[in-house]
């Protein structure tokens, strides 16, 4: 157990490494193959009337002049030993590890992605624990009353959740319920969960049903699926003719053993959600991570990209690297 | 059978929610403007709507996007121009006032508008007596020429604009940050002979100087104080308004300034206690947000989104809370003299004629995105002239006029040749489009190219080799004012020394030793009405020359809440003057 989870951790680290240099090469040598400057590349950073001259110095200043491996060098530097960055008068110290420095807000890009960290967090997580229940417990129950109006209902609900996009469900929930209604806050609320756990749950109310109004469609149809085709099982025939409760049945036997690919999927979902949920966030005006990596890309703030898509992969590797792990507990067969 | 209905049933919920959507938004709103002043469609497109001098409350604010920089020497946006006078308080500004009077210039830190020497190269301005920064230091001269030094490095604060650099007399002054004197006050082309007074020397004569005056990077900045880029996190405040707290990229409070005295400025009323700004919110929710009353003021002042445009313009009691102000902004196209057969002037005129500005002008929204383009610069610029050089039948193009226009080019066949637009925006493709049919009727076919917004002018347009080895004969473009006037408007897109060969350039074709020597005459006519005439003679050439095709001049529906007081726009930002609002309790 022990060799499989340092196997699994050593994986992690060089897949890591390698999303870093496929990033970086897509950002700084992709455009160079194609033509591009380093002025070019720094003439994006500058005010609409610069002139030539100003943009070579902005070129200088952000390293676009330097050959690529030095550029990936200073970038791995960062990360170990930490980099100093000019402000003009004064010289900020960005920490080990320093994922680098945005070229448009002037701030190193690490602690921008740790403050809005918290924000993501919890609107996954809460968004997740909604969409878990409501789409595992409907999925069973529908695998179990096959065919019934709830089993319909159920469905047809989790069809329009599949179908209806985040920017769509997200507004017309606001309109309805924060607008008319007055139920629930305006767009853009946000409480720290330390300063009022009650304000923070009920500020996230309509981003976790929205978000779990898209997911747990699919997991409830995939719970369905999985569900059907195991209570089918001999196993489960087995089961019932020992003479155990129908409850027990249903959930020890036949849930754990449908849980497996839903847990696969979880974990997916959980990384890539952490790492950029942006549509929620954009919908919801929440400043957390998939706000930042909009803006990162629509300002085309590349170390704030870089950034981004090294914390959402280190996010997707490890939510994988859990479910590995989860795997030995809910599947022993993976033991063996 | 049944599960068809069902799925039919969940169709019909998410029909009439849908419908929900339409219909909602407006709960919260009402038509009554019961403070007096005036009301209406359009009201504060020219007057005082809600007029108030009721002090208090808190005024929310909230932005689709974010600010280029929070801080006064590195900013290039209007509303960041408009709004950044809450906290900051430039030798010049624009009159807080209604229409055209809102593009006068009045003095703001200075006590009058800059008294030039003879030649228009020299210009002093004295500073009032009393005004502080928000820690208490009395504001002098070397605290504004401070703040226009840091302004010109541009490796530090990139996105302001290049006047200062441009036109000061610099010699090899580059930044105070590597400014050897001990007080880094250096620079040579500025002279503070005493702490109230300050003289810039320019390189040219500039009659309009006072508008160089009225830039950001003149709002003083404490050298002591100053942390470079990371000063938009603290800007210390000389306005009304102070920041109480600020998170970059996500909102910031401003609150009253104790240290800002109302006998120093006669510019602001300083109405609300409060401004809450929210920054990056999603441009539908901030509509929704406006039309429910929970939302004052729409930041960006560009209008609003295309669904509100619908739920505004097709409700009475909504609309008159609405205005549609035309800006100074020009949608148009630029014909590239580089690229042949339209290095021949007759050949751009055919391109004139042959086009149709009705189908121009439905391709940014109709009537209410603006109204049709007759020549370069937009009727709200003071002494602007409406004239119309390639008159056709109700603007909708004339195909035999432009085969006459043909012939005389000697290519009585029509030609082909490309047009570019930037690919992520819809409207400039509608627009080549509707130019491509308009222009093959008079056998000049066009192929439509795109280009990605971002490196439109550095990269691709703007660049001029490039537009002309890839044969961009037309380039679809637009240009917003940096300023209500004929040099604000015009020097960065018709004046040809401004055309750089690394790119970045915004005049993407005229290029006219006539028409630079015009602009030359402009800047060196001190008397305003005269100096006004030349820029519409400058107006008048570059359409002679036909070195551009003016599609529309652009409207922006801004929507006010009922509770906001004292609203109006201004010529001088096109928006909202955020100087002036205040807010019921």
């Amino acid at each position: 157990m022990f060799a499989y989870l340092i196997r699994r951790l050593l994986g992690a680290i060089v897949m890591l490494f390698i999303v870093s240099i496929a990033v970086f090469l897509i950002f700084f040598l992709l455009p160079r193959i194609g033509g591009a400057t380093a002025d070019d590349l720094a003439s994006r950073y500058v005010g609409k009337t610069a002139d030539a001259a100003q943009i070579h110095l902005m070129a200088q200043k952000l390293g676009f002049t330097d050959p690529l491996y030095v550029q990936y060098g200073r970038f791995l530097a960062g990360i170990f030993a930490g980099a100093d960055y000019s402000t003009g008068p004064t010289t900020v110290h960005c920490p080990a590890p320093c994922l680098g420095y945005s070229f448009i807000t002037q701030n190193p890009v690490l602690p921008d992605l740790l403050d809005r960290f918290p924000v993501t967090l919890s609107l996954a997580v809460g968004g997740a624990i909604v969409w878990l229940s409501f789409g595992v417990s409907a999925g069973v129950v529908s695998a179990l009353r096959k065919g019934s109006l709830f089993d319909r209902t159920a469905m047809g609900i989790a069809l329009a959740g599949v179908s209806l996009p985040i920017f769509f469900t997200g507004l017309l929930a606001l309109n309805i319920f924060s607008y008319n209604l007055g139920w629930f806050p305006a767009g853009g609320s946000y409480t720290n969960f330390t300063d009022n756990p009650a304000l923070w749950a009920y500020d996230l109310i309509l981003p976790w049903v929205t978000l779990a109004f898209l997911n747990a469609a699919a997991y409830a149809r995939l719970t369905r699926a999985g569900m059907l085709e195991t209570m089918g099982e001999d196993f489960i025939r087995t089961a019932r003719a020992k003479g155990l409760p129908e409850r027990t049945v249903v959930v020890r036997h036949g849930l754990r053993a449908a849980l497996t690919p839903i847990t696969t999927i979880f974990g997916l979902d959980i990384g890539i959600l952490l790492g950029s949920s942006i549509l929620t966030e954009h919908t919801y005006s929440l400043n957390g991570l998939g706000a930042y990596a909009l803006q990162a890309i629509t300002s085309n703030d590349l170390p704030k990209v870089l950034g981004v898509t090294i914390l959402a992969a280190t996010f997707v590797i490890v939510a994988n690297l859990v479910v590995d792990i989860l795997y030995v507990v809910i599947d022993p067969r993976v033991r063996i | 059978m049944k599960r068809k209905r069902v799925m039919a049933a969940v169709a019909v919920a998410s029909a009439l929610a849908v419908g929900l959507t339409a219909c909602g938004g407006g709960g919260g709103s009402s038509s009554n403007n019961t403070a007096g002043g005036a009301s209406g469609f359009n009201a504060g497109a020219d007057k005082v709507v809600n007029p108030s001098d009721a002090k208090g409350g808190v005024i929310k604010m909230a932005n689709s996007g974010d600010w280029d920089s929070l801080d006064p020497g590195d900013t290039y946006y209007a509303y960041s121009w408009n709004f950044v006078r809450l906290y900051g308080r430039s030798l010049v500004t624009f009159q807080s006032a209604p229409g055209a009077e809102g593009a006068k210039l009045v003095p703001d830190l200075a006590e009058s508008l800059g008294k030039p020497s003879d030649d228009s190269k020299t210009w002093t301005y004295k500073l009032r007596s009393g005004v502080k920064f928000e820690d208490g230091k009395t504001v002098t001269s070397k605290d504004v020429k401070y703040a226009v030094e840091r302004s010109l490095d541009k490796t530090v604060f990139p996105n302001g604009p290049t006047y200062f650099n441009d036109y000061l007399d610099l010699g090899d002054y580059k930044t105070p940050y590597s400014d050897p004197t001990p007080d880094k006050l250096g620079l040579k082309a500025i002279e503070t002979p005493d702490d109230s007074t300050i003289v810039f020397h320019l390189k040219t004569a500039f009659s309009g100087f006072d508008y160089f005056a009225m830039l950001p990077s003149t709002i003083p900045v404490e050298q002591a104080k100053d942390t470079g880029s990371k000063y938009k996190e603290h800007v210390v405040s000389t306005g009304p308004y102070m920041f109480k707290e600020n998170n970059l990229g996500k909102n910031f409070t401003l609150v009253r300034n104790p240290q800002w005295d109302q006998k120093t400025d006669p510019v602001r009323k300083a109405l609300p206690d409060e401004y809450d700004v929210s920054l990056n919110v999603n441009a539908d929710d901030i509509d929704n947000r406006l039309l429910s009353g929970d939302l004052d003021v729409d930041i960006a002042g560009s209008g609003v989104q295309a669904a509100a445009q619908g739920k505004i313009l097709s409700d009475q009691a909504k609309k008159a809370n609405a205005d549609d102000p035309t800006v100074a902004r020009l949608w148009y196209t630029s014909i590239n003299g580089d690229v042949a057969p339209l290095d021949n002037v007759h050949c751009r005129k055919a391109v004139e004629y042959a086009a149709d500005k009705t189908g121009y002008l439905a391709a940014y929204g109709g009537q209410t995105g603006g109204q049709v383009a007759t020549n370069m610069m937009p009727p709200i610029i003071p002494g602007a002239e409406s004239f119309n050089t390639y008159e056709t039948p109700n603007n909708a193009g004339d195909p035999a006029k432009a085969k006459q226009e043909l012939q005389a080019c000697g290519k009585a066949d029509g030609f082909e040749t490309n047009i570019s637009y930037r690919a992520e925006r819809p409207k400039e493709k509608a627009a080549a489009e509707a130019l491509q049919q308009s222009l093959s009727k008079a056998g000049i076919k066009l192929t439509i190219k795109p280009f990605p917004t971002g490196d439109y002018y550095k990269l691709y347009a703007g660049k001029p080799d490039y537009a002309k080895s890839n044969n961009l004969g037309l380039m679809i473009n637009g240009w917003g004012a940096d300023w209500p006037d004929g040099f604000g408007f015009l020097s960065q897109i018709v004046d040809s020394r401004v055309i750089r060969a690394s790119g970045g350039n915004t005049n993407l074709s005229v290029k006219d030793p006539a028409v630079d020597a015009l602009i030359d005459k402009a800047l060196t006519t001190t008397d305003t009405s005269a100096r006004e005439k030349v820029w519409v003679d400058v107006d008048k050439k570059v359409m002679d020359d036909a070195y551009t095709l003016p599609g529309l001049w652009s409207k922006g529906l801004l929507y006010r809440p009922p509770h906001l007081t004292n609203v109006f726009v201004s010529n001088g930002y096109q928006m909202y003057d955020y100087l002036a609002l205040g807010v019921k309790k």
